[in-house]
């Protein structure tokens, strides 16, 4: 088995605005098993850094446990990365955030380490809105395990042995829009002309942002009966819209009916420029979007696309008034103002 | 785009660059694993059924193969694939034994073959095994033809060329006629031969036509005739002061070789741009480090004597004008005549070829360059019996030319003289065998070296330059051998994709580390190209495009820089990618006589 990706690479591979190829943001090479949609993700990643030509040290990875929290190895070898406790990166992350919010964040998760160990620090980090792209790699079983169900499997679906999920599943697209994240979108690793998009989208977003990326597990789910298989999602998938990321003022060059078309501005700069594929899908419409979402499901359907995005978004730092500069720029007298100055903030509280 | 036609062998030949470069289609990325096995017989013999001289062309070899080589495409430099040749020819072990087999028992064809150069010498090696009673005329006395008198002894040693010119002529069925020169075509037809092949090369070099060369042709050499004599040893010196003119590889030759009898101040003179000489650049590159200046764009205009002795040459400055189709013509650059005093010049201006042998009135044609009419395949003239092959073919080629010509040219006199149609040619030997061993193992090493071209030890020019002897090159140790050996990407382990197995997962795509593979809807062969993850500029490499995937898109895989390192397949969960291996050897009246080896 190779453990290396020779390092001659194609001649003609373009290159960003920093003067980086795409390989320059890989990481080693994956151990995953061969078809993992995880891998998949990770390119995804890899693709949009390099995209939107951010340098890979002003990136933090943060992982939890699982198949899926072992893939920040597998990306942005140069960037920061900490691999913590099983359902622990909401909580690692946001004290990283706090301490420095001039990084990219990037938490990456699974669907076990999110929606079952983790779901209440993946709640809490959703209504807190840190500044973050959450991506979920979700395959619906326990890969690591060899192949229970997870709290995101469907049921009714069918396990590789042939038992059937009698639990209702957790949807965490659903629970983030009621938590209030600020940006939510769903998507399937096997589409990255979706997915690149969404966390190009993601990335540039100046809030919590989820991305549910649905990620077939080729060794325990990806039979017949399963609803996180490559064939069932293929067709089961209904994109309500199509995201261009535009970085930098570029004119629409193509025509489009009126109304077809919605341009989001964000905060960095970049503006989202959605085409829409279902009529009638306002993605800045919280409440609407919860409904949408709730009836499709309803009919059998994955909605994919970005789900939900909020133009104006606040996040954590905003509302507990921290500091701008990261602390480890600020001086010990800064960061420690003394006895008096802690006296004072006492007296204000009495 | 239509989907890729595999049925043909022609797709994955053409993916091995190198093998589909070279004349005789030489199986290189299979040699050259056996040499990383330190299999150098097996080496050897791989190419000696291939290409007949590998001790020969592991040292003089043209190499087309090695501009094609798909490693020069990723990095600086292709696989010095002819210098490995050689390696396997310096390592091996006594082949005598392992030697296509002579019958005693003969098939009554008698052949004649005139000229006993690389041609020639291939036609024998492949008639003799089929019980062919054959006879080589040369008028030299002894076999080998220009690889012996043209090419001078310090690129190529005696011993080397003795022992592969005695595999075929020291094993019966060969009968050799040296010192024999043919003077007529029809008198040797008269003598019943089943069928004859001319091999005897391009033997006469253009002259040097400019005022005052007449009076002073004591001191002007023609290139090929002067190598010979240097060769025969008859000539062991020359002047201090010497002028080469030409710049093709004969004119390298004859520079190098001043330089070792005597000449001092040796410089070679071209009329072209120094880019545009026809000598290969490693050739130039050996001119050089011996201290041989190459002035260009001169063109010769006087030559200089003073009482019958040749003192110098006048050369025209000029320089290099192209008209709307591109094509150049070289103009007086009006910068003032340059002189170079000299003692003795060596013209390597061409070659042309000379048949004044053979009678305008046997019916043997002629085209207006006065070259043979022959059909290009099966070299037949227009005399049935008569064949031709080498530089006496088609005018002034090389050796691996000459060796591809002599397979071909065996295979028609062996048809020929059996009595079946000639133009009806047999398909080659072709092998698709999976290296799948395991998992993610392969029975080939897939691991891709990043070193760079490892250079070949040369002699140190204060001794190589002492004697015309003396070899330059000393050809890379078994260490090296092995390390450069390793730069060989193994093109000939396809990627072979099943699309009725693929579930689309893209883990193909991610890995590929040259960005080679591309899932997209169906288009026209020009708008793939620019679609794809990379583009795929190089319009000379093959898409490799697979229908019949479930989301209806295709498969298409850009050939160009692909690094064969196996990571698709190993990266594929349901085995739609295999690692096979194409085996392909050309026809040749031999075919399957040779055990094949490690397939």
């Amino acid at each position: 088995m190779s453990y290396l990706k020779p390092a001659l690479k194609h001649p003609g591979l373009p290159k960003n605005k920093l003067g980086f190829t795409r390989r320059d943001y890989e990481g080693s090479i994956s151990t995953l098993c061969a078809g993992c949609g995880h891998d998949s993700i990770s390119a995804s990643i890899i693709q949009s850094v390099w995209e939107l030509g951010i340098e890979p040290h002003r990136v933090a990875k943060v992982s939890g446990i699982g198949c899926s929290s072992k893939t920040p190895d597998y990306f942005l070898s140069a960037s920061h990365g900490f691999n913590s406790v099983h359902g622990r990166m909401p909580s690692v992350l946001t004290g990283a955030n706090l301490a420095n919010r001039e990084l990219i964040y990037l938490g990456v998760s699974g669907d076990g380490d999110s929606a079952s160990i983790g779901i209440g620090q993946f709640a809490h980090l959703m209504r807190r809105g840190v500044n973050m792209t959450y991506i979920v790699e979700n395959n619906g079983v326990y890969g690591l395990t060899k192949g229970q169900f997870s709290a995101t499997s469907d049921k009714g679906s069918k396990a590789k042995k042939g038992a059937i999920n009698t639990d209702e599943p957790i949807d965490l697209v659903a629970m983030a829009l009621q938590l209030g994240a600020t940006y939510v979108g769903r998507s399937f690793s096997g589409d990255k002309t979706q997915l690149v998009p969404l966390i190009m989208g993601a990335l540039s977003h100046q809030g919590v942002a989820l991305i549910d990326c649905i990620s077939p597990c080729v060794a325990f789910n990806n039979h017949e009966g399963s609803t996180k298989s490559y064939d069932y999602v293929r067709e089961h998938n209904e994109s309500v819209n199509k995201l261009d990321v535009i970085l930098g003022r570029a004119p629409i060059t193509a025509e489009y009916a009126p109304g077809e078309v919605t341009e989001v501005a964000q905060h960095d700069g970049s503006v989202l420029r959605l085409r829409k594929l279902h009529e009638d899908y306002d993605p800045t419409d919280r409440v609407a979007a919860m409904n949408y979402l709730a009836r499709h499901k309803a009919m059998g359907e994955i909605v994919t696309g970005l789900l939900f995005v909020d133009p104006d978004p606040e996040d954590l730092h905003a509302s507990l008034g921290t500091v701008a500069t990261p602390l480890n720029q600020l001086n010990d007298d800064v960061l420690v103002p003394g006895a008096a100055a802690l006296e004072k903030l006492n007296a204000a509280l009495r | 785009m239509k989907p890729t036609d595999l049925s043909s062998p022609s797709y994955f030949h053409k993916v091995v660059d190198c093998q589909w470069a070279c004349p005789a289609h030489t199986p290189v990325p299979e040699y050259i694993r056996l040499i990383s096995a330190g299999r150098y017989t097996d080496a050897y013999m791989v190419n000696w059924e291939s290409n007949v001289f590998p001790g020969i062309l592991g040292r003089t070899c043209d190499r087309p193969c090695e501009p094609a080589c798909r490693r020069g495409r990723v990095e600086d430099e292709p696989v010095a694939i002819c210098r490995l040749k050689r390696v396997a020819a310096d390592n091996k072990d006594d082949v005598l034994a392992r030697l296509t087999p002579i019958p005693a028992q003969k098939n009554g064809k008698r052949v004649a073959l005139i000229g006993a150069g690389p041609s020639s010498l291939t036609v024998a090696r492949d008639l003799a095994p089929l019980g062919y009673d054959v006879h080589v005329f040369d008028a030299e006395a002894k076999g080998g033809g220009f690889m012996w008198s043209q090419i001078p002894r310090f690129r190529l040693p005696e011993s080397v060329i003795d022992e592969e010119v005695g595999y075929i002529t020291n094993r019966g069925g060969v009968t050799t006629h040296y010192n024999t020169r043919i003077d007529s075509l029809k008198g040797l037809l008269a003598e019943g031969y089943d069928a004859v092949f001319v091999g005897c090369g391009a033997p006469r070099g253009r002259e040097l036509d400019v005022p005052g060369a007449q009076e002073a042709a004591a001191n002007i050499h023609l290139g090929i005739d002067w190598l010979a004599s240097v060769s025969f040893e008859h000539t062991t010196s020359i002047g201090k002061r010497v002028i080469v003119l030409g710049g093709g590889n004969t004119a390298m030759d004859c520079c190098r070789s001043a330089r070792r009898l005597g000449g001092e101040q040796v410089s070679v003179v071209v009329r072209s741009g120094f880019e545009e000489m026809k000598a290969s650049p490693w050739e130039k590159e050996d001119a050089m480090h011996e201290g041989i200046p190459i002035l260009n764009f001169l063109v010769p205009k006087q030559v200089l004597h003073t009482a019958g002795r040749l003192t110098g040459m006048v050369f025209e400055k000029v320089k290099a004008e192209y008209d709307d189709k591109g094509r150049r013509k070289l103009v007086p650059s009006g910068e003032p005549d340059v002189t170079i005093e000299c003692d003795d010049v060596l013209v390597a201006i061409g070659q042309e070829n000379a048949f004044p042998w053979i009678e305008r009135d046997i019916g043997l044609e002629f085209d207006r360059w006065g070259l043979p009419k022959l059909n290009e395949t099966t070299l037949q003239s227009t005399v049935p019996n008569v064949f031709f092959g080498g530089d006496a073919a088609f005018g002034p080629k090389n050796i691996i030319w000459a060796v591809a010509h002599g397979h071909e040219a065996a295979v028609s006199i062996d048809k020929f003289c059996q009595g079946q149609d000639v133009t009806e040619r047999p398909d080659p030997l072709v092998k698709m065998a999976s290296q799948k061993m395991g998992i993610h193992e392969w029975s080939y090493d897939n691991d891709v070296s990043i070193d760079l071209r490892f250079k070949v030890p040369h002699a140190d020019p204060s001794e190589s330059l002492r004697s015309i002897k003396a070899e330059v090159e000393l050809g890379y140790d078994r260490e090296l051998a092995f390390k450069e050996a390793q730069r060989c990407l193994n093109c000939d382990v396809q990627t072979v994709f099943a699309a009725n197995l693929c579930i689309e997962c893209d883990g193909c795509v991610d890995i590929c580390p040259t960005d080679s593979i591309t899932f997209t809807p169906n288009e026209e062969e020009d708008a793939l190209r620019t679609a794809l993850k990379a583009p795929a500029i190089n319009k000379h490499q093959a898409l490799y495009v697979a229908d019949g995937l479930k989301t209806g898109r295709v498969m298409v895989k850009d050939e160009d820089v692909c690094l064969h390192c196996g990571l698709c397949a190993e990266r594929c969960p349901t085995g739609a990618w295999d690692m096979q291996k194409f085996f392909l050897e050309t026809a040749k009246t031999t075919n399957g006589a040779q055990a094949c080896l490690s397939r």
